[in-house]
């Protein structure tokens, strides 16, 4: 009996181990997928999702060495990490899941309101350092970074500074929140921040990728409406050959009751 | 029964020893693998692995040094004239660029087109500098001339003043702002908690009633079970703002931020090991002292501190231990900024948050992660430096004291 007992609790969890999807990468993305997943094995009690986080790069690796089934990814997967995929026999999915709006935002004391997006690339890249050569005070500009390791890094420096290099010895914060209290204590500082993290503290700065013929203020109807520019997708990737796997949990965020979550985690919703 | 005993000290002392060998051999096996992982970045290439930088044959370039790269590629640097070459605009080209010329249809099932149309494009600009990957790269002749891929040297390494290790195409690994930055913020630190520390430590073992003693101690022991990254919360919330507003600064996250957090995480320890030396004085030492005329504060410098040396010693390199190797909390207030340091009010980078904060996302076996791992070879360097300096000292002190 006990026999019995002890040989189909192993099997149990070989079954178990076998659903169980496993999710890992982009820490942006990760709060997001989280919560998708619990509300999604809330609904089916049977279904076993584990989510974890690590970086972009430490998702896709994963996906290459086989051990997840999706890479989260705040940025599209490379030329080289697609490479070695199908170098594996994989060909990889791409899917959308949600966008993540960047927002540059300065002290609420600090009266500058518009910024052009060369502005933004000499002030990141230390060719600007008075606030008055952009039509503020008489005060030295402070900017803000995350970490050199993050998504956000990597997306602020291809899409606002185009590839060219931060300047040398920016400040660098670990985190979102981080940055969100150091540039509400300090005048004159500028920082960039995921759109969820907005709040009082802070201001935001109204953007133009136009040479400043037109300013955009960082919304949730200007991004829908496309005119918003600093947006970047959050991806999900998975091999063809574990679609079936994970194929109900991709279609679950992707519903409306998926998208809601989105929405309510202060993403915007891919429709 | 004599014998079952016997047996039993016999298996004890054999676990004894086992234990200890297996951190003996544990402690050298971290430290053969870190010095493994750390030099292997010498042997690794300057331009991100698997990829090459191309340019024209009319352009007469043998080398360019990574800054010269990273200039080139920051556009600071737009004409190859600056560089003592022709006159001719710099045209950057990156890989990615060659998907907007043409369709994954012309390049090929496999991409098999691919090197020929980065030739292609190489050869009609003679001002060119490519950034390609390797697998693609197309074949040097006719006018295509790739650069030839230098090792990361010691020199720039430890000589460097610039750290931005995920610069493209040729990251810069600069340690010396590093260095300077944990060294600073760990001086300044047990400047501050040195005295403080000391004093309250003779306060707590001379001067203070019993009563004082027993409700002081536990509370100061309690700071030392704070986790730091509490400390390091309450430093970035209330003494972040406090240092910019005292010393009217543009930013509040500098050295001096960091050595205040590191001093309070450094006292519990420094107080208590050197509370315990001095209360070690044998009580005939004070007796005599004082039968000879002394008064208490002569014979607390002049016997209890030299008795206790060694201890208050141990204390100093368990402090700056402490602080040399604090990760969270400085990493939280110190603003994190890779710049040689030139005063106490600028922000500073330091070792272990580097490490912390960038280990997560270099990918295993690139060259950032060799690079972090030189890092944590050179951290352990300076405490093995510290503590054999801090052995040297309390001994011959102690000699001395009796």
């Amino acid at each position: 009996m006990k026999k019995i007992t002890i040989v189909s609790i192993i099997l149990l969890a070989i079954t178990i181990t076998n659903n169980a999807q496993k999710i890992k990468g982009s820490d942006t993305v990760l709060p997001l997928v989280q919560k998708e997943a619990e509300s999604y094995m809330a609904r089916f009690p049977s279904a076993r999702i584990s989510v974890t986080g690590g970086g972009s790069g430490v998702g896709f690796s994963a996906l290459i060495a086989g051990t997840t089934d999706i890479a989260q990814a705040s940025r599209r997967i490379k030329f080289d990490e697609k490479q070695k995929l199908q170098k594996k026999g994989h060909t990889v999915k791409e899917v959308i899941i949600a966008y993540d709006a960047l927002t540059i935002v300065v002290n609420p004391k600090n009266k500058v309101k518009n910024l052009t997006r060369e502005q933004l690339e000499g002030i990141f890249t230390g060719k600007i350092k008075n606030w008055k050569e952009v039509g503020g005070d008489d005060l030295k500009i402070i900017p803000y970074s995350r970490e050199t390791s993050s998504g956000t890094y990597e997306f602020f420096k291809e899409s606002v500074l185009k590839h060219k290099n931060y300047m040398n010895g920016i400040l660098s914060m670990p985190a979102t929140g981080a940055i969100v209290q150091s540039i509400s204590q300090t005048k004159g500082a500028i920082g960039y921040i995921g759109f969820a993290y907005l709040n009082k503290s802070v201001k935001p700065i109204h953007v133009s990728y136009n040479s400043g013929k037109t300013f955009i203020a960082p919304t949730i109807a200007n991004v829908k409406k496309k005119t918003y520019p600093i947006v970047r997708p959050l991806y999900l990737y998975y091999s063809v050959k574990s679609e079936s796997k994970v194929k109900p949990f991709i279609d679950y965020i992707l519903s409306s009751t998926g998208q809601k979550i989105v929405a309510d985690e202060g993403y915007i919703t891919i429709k | 029964m004599k014998r079952i005993k016997k047996i039993i000290e016999a298996f004890i002392e054999g676990l004894l020893t086992i234990s200890g060998g297996i951190t003996t051999i544990a402690i050298l096996l971290i430290v053969v693998f870190l010095f493994k992982e750390g030099i292997g970045l010498f042997k690794s290439p300057e331009i991100e692995k698997g990829y090459q930088l191309y340019v024209n044959t009319e352009n007469k370039i043998k080398d360019l040094s990574v800054q010269e790269i990273k200039h080139i590629f920051d556009s600071d640097i737009t004409n190859w004239k600056e560089l003592g070459l022709k006159d001719e605009e710099i045209m950057i080209f990156r890989f990615n660029e060659i998907f907007n010329l043409y369709t994954e249809e012309e390049l090929g099932e496999n991409y098999e087109l691919l090197p020929e149309k980065l030739a292609e494009i190489i050869r009609q600009h003679p001002g060119i500098i490519a950034y390609l990957p390797q697998q693609y790269a197309p074949i040097e002749k006719n006018g295509v001339l790739g650069l030839a891929v230098k090792n990361i040297s010691p020199i720039g390494f430890f000589g460097g003043k610039e750290w931005m290790p995920t610069a493209t195409p040729a990251p810069l690994f600069g340690v010396l702002p590093l260095i300077l930055g944990t060294l600073l913020v760990s001086i300044v630190a047990i400047l501050i908690a040195l005295p403080l520390g000391l004093g309250v430590a003779i306060y707590l073992s001379e001067l203070a009633s019993e009563r004082i003693r027993k409700t002081l101690k536990p509370l100061i022991e309690l700071l030392a079970g704070i986790p730091s990254v509490v400390y390091g919360f309450f430093g970035l919330v209330v003494i972040v703002p406090l240092v910019q507003k005292t010393f009217n600064l543009p930013i509040g996250e500098t050295a001096l931020t960091g050595s205040v957090i590191l001093a309070i995480m450094a006292l519990p320890t420094i107080i208590t090991v050197s509370e315990d030396a001095m209360r070690n004085t044998p009580r005939a030492m004070r007796e005599a002292s004082l039968a000879l005329g002394a008064t208490q504060w002569q014979s607390i410098y002049k016997v209890v501190i030299p008795y206790a040396a060694s201890g208050i010693s141990a204390a100093v390199v368990l402090g700056i231990g402490r602080a040399i190797g604090e990760t969270m909390a400085v990493l939280m207030v110190t603003g994190n900024a890779a710049v040689i340091p030139s005063s106490l009010f600028e922000s500073v980078r330091t070792i272990p948050a580097t490490i912390a904060a960038e280990l997560g996302e270099s990918p295993a076996g690139g060259v950032h992660y060799q690079a972090l791992f030189m890092l944590a070879c050179i951290l352990f360097i300076i405490t093995l430096a510290i503590s054999i300096l801090a052995e040297m000292m309390s001994k011959s002190k102690h000699n001395k004291g009796l």
